[in-house]
């Protein structure tokens, strides 16, 4: 007994060990661990919150010294194995008011800057820009206002990695495929909604944190000073994979925005045109597995069994195995039964939608043979 | 009236008498606690290190929700209401509570409740899984199968504290012994009465709430669908006009049950017991508005946030008023350390640091960064913890002499004061610093940035677990012998209950006691 708790021990501090030996090595990339304070951030509102923040800990660390003081006197001073007398007093007006008083005034010395803080985070007006956030179980859609561009943003840590198989890279379960990208020193709106249910969306960095919620556009704003890499995650429970739906913000110089955006104009174009091309089987099945895997997975699982009842598998799926027109139906539309299958129809291109769907009928032994054009998702989405 | 309990499972059936009531609600809600406490380590477990290890997403979430039903309306509500039987009739000199048969029938319908809800956790698609908040239109378009059980089980919980604030009040306001007037009340009742009007004030609200959720889920409304012209705030404004004034009523109990312990182990009466009335109300008051500072991101306009801001911090300062008068009750006193003390002194303590944190949360633009952050979780688990929980702890050690006659067993009582302390911390004092480095809560998975704290309060929590172990082998061993405790059990206790013999008899102040 005593032997194993020895090495139990030794195993907990060579682990202790070599994660301090591993923080050394890693050097800057490194996560920072044991972290204590909330972050100043960058933005001019983030560091107000911070100080507000701050002031009000330090008020609230002064009241405690205060009554923890007064409480371990007395119970070091006035016990009974010390011979202490009890006294009898029992009111005092006096008393009761002064302990009124104090905090009500602490109170109006906190509010003052708090109410100006606050003026100053909703006041939405005036942006250079806008973004449209769109919250879908579990992943972001990005929407830049007048700018023909739009693109989702999902988790793209491997699932090895939360799985255990893998070592964690240091952006674990805070990276994303596709960054939210804004320039610097522009004041930027965010217009922020939901597609199913109520997520949130929080960069501590830039102190945003606002509900997307379906059925209302929510604003919220920033002013970025400093380029660099922000991350955050949803902080709204959204279901299953709440937790893996992050949120990465790239701020960058002006000149790098307009080159980032203009490209992105350009690729919108090409898939645009893409539609309208024939692919061979094997193309459109291996994109399809990609899309599979990063849209469809997270519910019906890489190995196609799902979880039901909710997350029905695709393998020997009445749906995937049925009529093309249906399965097409349900890509595109959702369900009209389970509100969990959402509808693709517009959240992925025509060419994606075309290769997942040639993939799912083809895939863990499905094998009905069948390849699906772009044209043919373009037509069955006309219908 | 010199006929005694029934013999056998009878007896606990058909019972009328408030301490077999008062009894069998503390009973069940401390088999609540383990249960909830159970589905509390596996989260953290889950939680000690990153990565996917024990359970799954969806289980995860099970956990978390079930964690808080459980623990909310399983073990704090009923305990609180199980002290309320055994103590308001005796602190009053009244012989049972006003409505006996209805006491039989609130306490009755709760296993049948909690049944239910538990069977979900088997039901195909699973266990509620929306948190115990369950907000639409997670918890109504997205929700599995079982919630229609579980608005179910609500119902019946509802309907039982509706019954038991029913019977607290006519108990209070009709029983009173001779001389016993509102002012003369120990503050243990005056706490339970105030309590007892915020129960029925708000849960109706909760009936309501969950009632619009199951026409929206199987009647075809669109209460909080937005497709159908509905409104998910709605929901959230509806479930914390409910919600707020809940907490008050997990808190407003604990202070009456501290406000009689400490005088007694100060050797001092209690300083400013009408300012302590005051206070209580007020804060019972001020619950009803500030429900909007649980939505400060939900996108309300200015002046509705700067409303609820203002009116949230105000509750700072009868909340103060109460740990001013506690401080200065035990200022000059003749202090001992007994158990129900220990407790009541980290209640006194930690509460007030969950006070602090809530205060913090009051200011709307930082709460923008704490909101749904690890920093909330800190800041409930050390009202509820420290405040329902232990307060609740130390009601049985002060008052178990006098209901089964014996003494607890004092070392073993501090080892579990000590452990449950130690182990509290722990588990919720780095949480603050997970929240505000940013992690966010509900998810089962985190960046190793928050690896430390985690661990840190997996391993507390399983401490904390650990202890309440000890709690029920010491409740089982005083029920069962040691040493014969006296009528008054401490020292020139205060209250109506330590005239009485010591064990309570089964029948109590069958003639009024004259209250000078």
């Amino acid at each position: 007994m005593l032997y194993r708790a020895r090495s139990l021990l030794s195993r907990l501090l060579s682990v202790c060990l070599m994660a301090a030996v591993s923080m050394q090595s890693m050097a800057e990339k490194e996560v920072e661990r044991w972290g204590l304070n909330m972050t100043e951030g960058v933005t001019t509102v983030s560091r107000d919150i911070f100080g507000l923040h701050m002031n009000i800990l330090w008020w609230c660390v002064g009241i405690g010294v205060v009554v923890f003081g007064v409480m371990f006197y007395t119970m070091l001073a006035h016990r009974k194995s010390k011979g202490a007398k009890a006294e009898n007093f029992h009111e005092s007006t006096t008393l009761e008011i002064i302990w009124t008083v104090i905090p009500f005034v602490i109170l109006i010395i906190m509010a003052i800057p708090a109410t100006t803080t606050l003026k100053q985070i909703y006041d939405t007006e005036e942006a250079d820009m806008d973004i449209v956030i769109t919250g879908y179980q579990w992943k972001w859609k990005y929407e830049y206002l007048g700018q023909d561009v739009s693109f989702f943003s999902l988790l793209s840590t491997p699932i090895e990695e939360i799985q255990n198989l893998k070592e964690k890279n240091p952006n674990y379960l805070l990276e994303v495929d596709e960054p939210l990208v804004i320039p610097i020193n522009k004041k930027v709106r965010f217009l922020i909604t939901a597609n199913d249910v109520i997520h949130s969306w929080w960069v501590p960095d830039l102190a945003v944190k606002k509900d997307a919620i379906p059925g209302f556009m929510n604003a919220a704003w920033t002013r970025v000073d400093e380029p660099g890499i922000y991350r955050g995650q949803c902080a709204e429970l959204c279901g299953k994979d709440h937790g893996f739906m992050p949120i990465v913000v790239k701020a960058v110089p002006q000149d790098e925005y307009d080159q980032w955006i203009s490209e992105r104009r350009e690729m919108a174009a090409k898939l645009k045109a893409m539609a309208n091309q024939t692919f061979s089987f094997d193309e459109l099945y291996s994109k399809g597995e990609q899309v599979y895997n990063t849209v469809c997975a997270a519910c019906h699982q890489a190995n196609g069994e799902g979880i039901p009842p909710t997350f029905p598998a695709i393998k020997g799926s009445p749906v995937a195995t049925g009529p093309l027109a249906g399965h097409m139906d349900m890509v595109i539309n959702g369900s009209r039964t389970n509100p969990a299958m959402a509808a693709f129809g517009d959240q992925l291109s025509e060419v994606d939608l075309a290769a997942v769907v040639t993939f799912q009928r083809n895939a863990f032994g499905n094998n009905m043979g069948d390849t699906i054009q772009p044209i043919d998702v373009l037509k069955a989405k006309q219908q | 009236m010199a006929h005694g309990p029934a013999k056998g499972f009878t007896r606990w059936l058909y019972t009328t008498n408030h301490k077999d009531i008062g009894s069998m609600y503390l009973w069940f809600s401390f088999a609540m606690f383990l249960l909830g406490g159970v589905f509390a380590l596996v989260i953290r477990a889950e939680l000690f290190e990153p990565g996917l290890q024990i359970v799954e997403p969806e289980l995860f979430n099970q956990m978390t929700t079930m964690h808080g039903l459980v623990m909310v309306f399983g073990a704090v509500m009923p305990a609180f209401v199980g002290l309320a039987n055994w103590m308001i009739p005796m602190m009053i000199g009244a012989p049972d509570m006003a409505l006996p048969r209805m006491n039989n029938w609130s306490f009755w319908i709760l296993p049948f409740a909690f049944a239910m809800m538990t069977s979900t956790l088997f039901m195909e698609g699973g266990a509620p899984n929306f948190g115990w908040t369950f907000y639409a239109p997670l918890s109504t378009t997205y929700a599995p199968p079982s919630v229609t059980f579980f608005i179910f089980a609500v119902h019946i919980m509802g309907a039982s504290s509706i019954m038991g604030a029913i019977n607290i009040i006519a108990t209070i306001m009709n029983m009173r012994a001779p001389g016993m007037t509102y002012m003369k009340m120990p503050l243990f009742v005056w706490t339970w009465f105030i309590t007892a009007y915020l129960l029925i004030a708000v849960m109706p609200v909760l009936a309501g709430v969950v009632t619009m959720m199951l026409f929206d889920i199987h009647f075809g409304t669109s209460f909080f669908d937005a497709a159908g012209g509905g409104d998910p705030v709605l929901f959230q404004h509806v479930f914390w006009f409910f919600g707020h004034p809940e907490v008050y009523i997990m808190i407003l109990p604990a202070f009456g049950i501290v406000s009689a312990i400490i005088p007694t182990f100060a050797r001092k009466p209690l300083f400013g017991y009408s300012s302590m009335v005051y206070a209580t109300a007020s804060i019972a008051f001020l619950s009803f508005v500030v429900w909007a500072h649980h939505m400060f991101t939900v996108g309300m306009p200015l002046a509705g946030e700067l409303a609820f801001m203002y009116m949230t911090m105000l509750i700072a300062v009868p909340t103060g008023v109460k740990v001013f008068n506690w401080v200065t009750t035990m200022f000059k006193g003749s202090m001992t350390f007994e158990t129900p003390m220990l407790f009541s002194i980290a209640f006194v303590i930690l509460f007030t640091i969950g006070g602090f944190s809530g205060l913090m949360l009051a200011i709307a633009p930082a709460d923008f960064q704490y909101h749904d952050t690890y920093f909330v979780v800190a800041h409930f688990h050390y009202v509820l913890v420290p405040g329902a929980i232990f307060s609740i702890t130390a009601g049985v050690y002060y008052w178990l002499p006098k209901w089964c006659g014996n003494m607890y067993n004092e070392t073993m009582g501090k080892t579990h004061f000590w452990t449950a302390f130690i182990g509290l911390n722990l588990t919720f004092f780095p949480m603050h610093f997970a929240g505000l480095s940013g992690m966010p809560r509900r998810i089962p998975d985190y960046n190793m940035m928050f690896a430390d704290w985690n661990m840190i309060s997996s391993v507390g929590a399983f401490l904390f677990g650990a202890a309440q172990i000890l709690f029920l082998f010491n409740v089982i061993a005083t029920i069962r012998g040691g040493k014969k405790a006296t009528d008054e059990v401490w020292e020139n206790p205060e209250g109506l209950e330590w005239t009485v013999a010591s064990p309570a008899p089964y029948h109590t102040f069958s003639k009024p006691p004259q209250v000078s």
